[in-house]
């Protein structure tokens, strides 16, 4: 689904932010990128759909190539959901209309169907009664909810999230992760930045170490919490498991 | 002074001042502040939008408009543009343009100056994540400005734009040297008239205090607003 090999990035001539990083998420699949902060994870995920551009090497999604300038880059990223840290609700819209935008304004659908999904998606994460509300009348928690259903209203093959948890309160963090457990159990194809290691074991196939803008480790979830191989994975991961 | 104080002169002046004088400046506001947001809005998408030639025509632009006398310009606008138009179109002679659409047209392209500043400001404050957000739905670049960015900008600069039409409607009494009945022009014109200065300029002094006096208390109270949805 995700092909991703032998990437570079610089953001200056001096600054290399990813180096030969090379790796792929197969249809069904759930892959958890973990790694020190500033080791490049966000680039990495945002250069899945582009969002980032990158000198050399190749990324494919569902077979499109994304650094191909031929690419309609907008039609290509309505079918990847992606989920920010910091939720980027767009605050002048109505909750149910930060839902139906895109859908109708990239999708073609009508106002009506649009709405009808949208309302669907707010029930399944648990938010219909806050439709009419705007974001900033909603927790945290609540505004990723709506964030992950804005980006299921696309019907996305594939759906990215970079630290979904990570600004948020501690108790809200597991409504989130409830609803990224489920979305992994029905099947969705997904790429996760995360440091919450329960949910990688839960539902991960695989873990993907990253350090210094490199690939360190990628190994099926077992093997990666059973013995990481490398050293830089051990210290990380006794770091973060002893919070 | 004051006891020689002739208040009907005024009195009968008003249905002149109003109808005609008042009218004129509000239009000619209304039409140079949405005309002066479109074009300054255009100006900072150019100079914001990364393509080095484009920016730099928008900054020229911009420095140019403001480094002039306003009154100059109008003038200047107001004799220049027949003799432009006439080369634009090649025709034989001038050609004639009235005092409104030239006053227009030189507001329009002087307010634009300012209010691509404060466009820009606007769209400066909203966050990278929000177009970032927007892209990752599949919209646009021009979607994305559009249905994201611009409606933010706009509403976070609204208190400031509206400001900078109270200056505007002001400023816009300096239509005076084109002699347009405006509303400054039409008090003019019956002080010289009737021999009245000092009742006209005097009543067209209040006139421009309250208008702008009340649409500066509704800024603030738009602010305080603004303030609370945030
Ligand atoms: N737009 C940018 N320009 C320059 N440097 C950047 C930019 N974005 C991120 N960086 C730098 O690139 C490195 C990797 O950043 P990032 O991918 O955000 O790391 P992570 O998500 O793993 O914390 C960091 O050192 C960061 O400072
Ligand atoms: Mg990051």
């Amino acid at each position: 689904m995700i092909e991703i090999s032998h990437v570079n990035k610089w953001y200056s001539p001096t600054f290399q932010v990813l180096t030969d990083c090379t790796t792929s998420v197969t249809k069904g699949e759930v892959v958890v990128v973990c790694g020190p902060s500033g080791s490049g994870k966000s680039t990495l995920i945002k250069c899945v759909n582009a969002l980032e551009p990158f000198q050399s090497g190749d990324i494919s999604v569902d077979g499109t190539k994304v650094n191909d300038p031929k690419t309609n880059l907008p039609k290509l990223r309505s079918r990847v959901g992606m989920v920010f840290q910091h939720f980027e609700l767009f605050p002048h819209l109505k909750i149910i209309d930060n839902l139906c935008l895109a859908q109708q304004k990239v999708l073609g659908r009508s106002h009506d169907k649009a709405e009808t999904k949208g309302m669907q998606l707010l029930e399944r994460v648990g938010l219909k009664e806050h439709a009419q509300k705007f974001p900033a009348q909603l927790s945290g928690g609540q505004q990723q909810r709506v964030a992950i259903a804005r980006a299921l209203a696309m019907d996305p093959i594939v759906m990215l999230f970079d630290e979904p948890t990570s600004a948020l309160d501690p108790e809200m963090v597991s409504e989130v992760l409830d609803v990224m457990v489920d979305l992994a159990r029905e099947g969705m194809t997904m790429m996760v930045v995360t440091h919450e290691m329960g949910f990688a074991r839960k539902v991960a196939n695989r873990v993907i170490f990253m350090d210094r803008g490199e690939i360190v480790e990628d190994a099926p979830k077992d093997d990666f919490f059973g013995k990481p191989r490398s050293d830089r994975a051990q210290k990380f991961l006794s770091k973060i498991l002893s919070h | 002074m004051l006891s020689n104080f002739d208040f009907d002169v005024i009195r009968r002046a008003l249905p002149y001042l109003f109808y005609e004088g008042m009218t004129f400046t509000l239009t000619l506001t209304a039409l140079a502040a949405l005309g002066g947001l479109i074009f300054g809005t255009a100006l900072a998408l150019m100079r914001l939008s990364g393509y080095k030639l484009l920016g730099r025509i928008a900054g020229l632009y911009v420095d140019f408009m403001r480094s002039l006398p306003l009154v100059l310009v109008i003038f200047w606008f107001y004799f220049l543009v027949p003799y432009i138009g006439q080369w634009v179109t090649g025709a034989s002679r001038p050609i004639s343009v009235g005092a409104f659409a030239s006053s227009l047209i030189t507001f329009i392209m002087f307010e634009a100056a300012y209010f691509s500043e404060i466009m820009r400001a606007g769209i400066q404050s909203i966050s990278r994540g929000q177009p970032a957000a927007a892209s990752a739905l599949g919209l646009t670049y021009a979607q994305s400005m559009r249905y994201v960015v611009l409606p933010q900008a706009f509403r976070n600069m609204l208190p400031v734009l509206i400001t900078q039409t109270i200056v505007l409607f002001q400023d816009t009494s300096l239509v005076y040297v084109l002699s347009i009945t405006d509303f400054l022009g039409a008090a003019s014109k019956v002080a010289q008239r009737d021999g009245r200065l000092v009742e006209m300029y005097l009543f067209a002094a209040v006139v421009y205090f309250t208008i702008s006096c009340i649409a500066s208390f509704g800024v603030r109270r738009l602010q305080a607003r603004i303030a609370i949805i945030r």
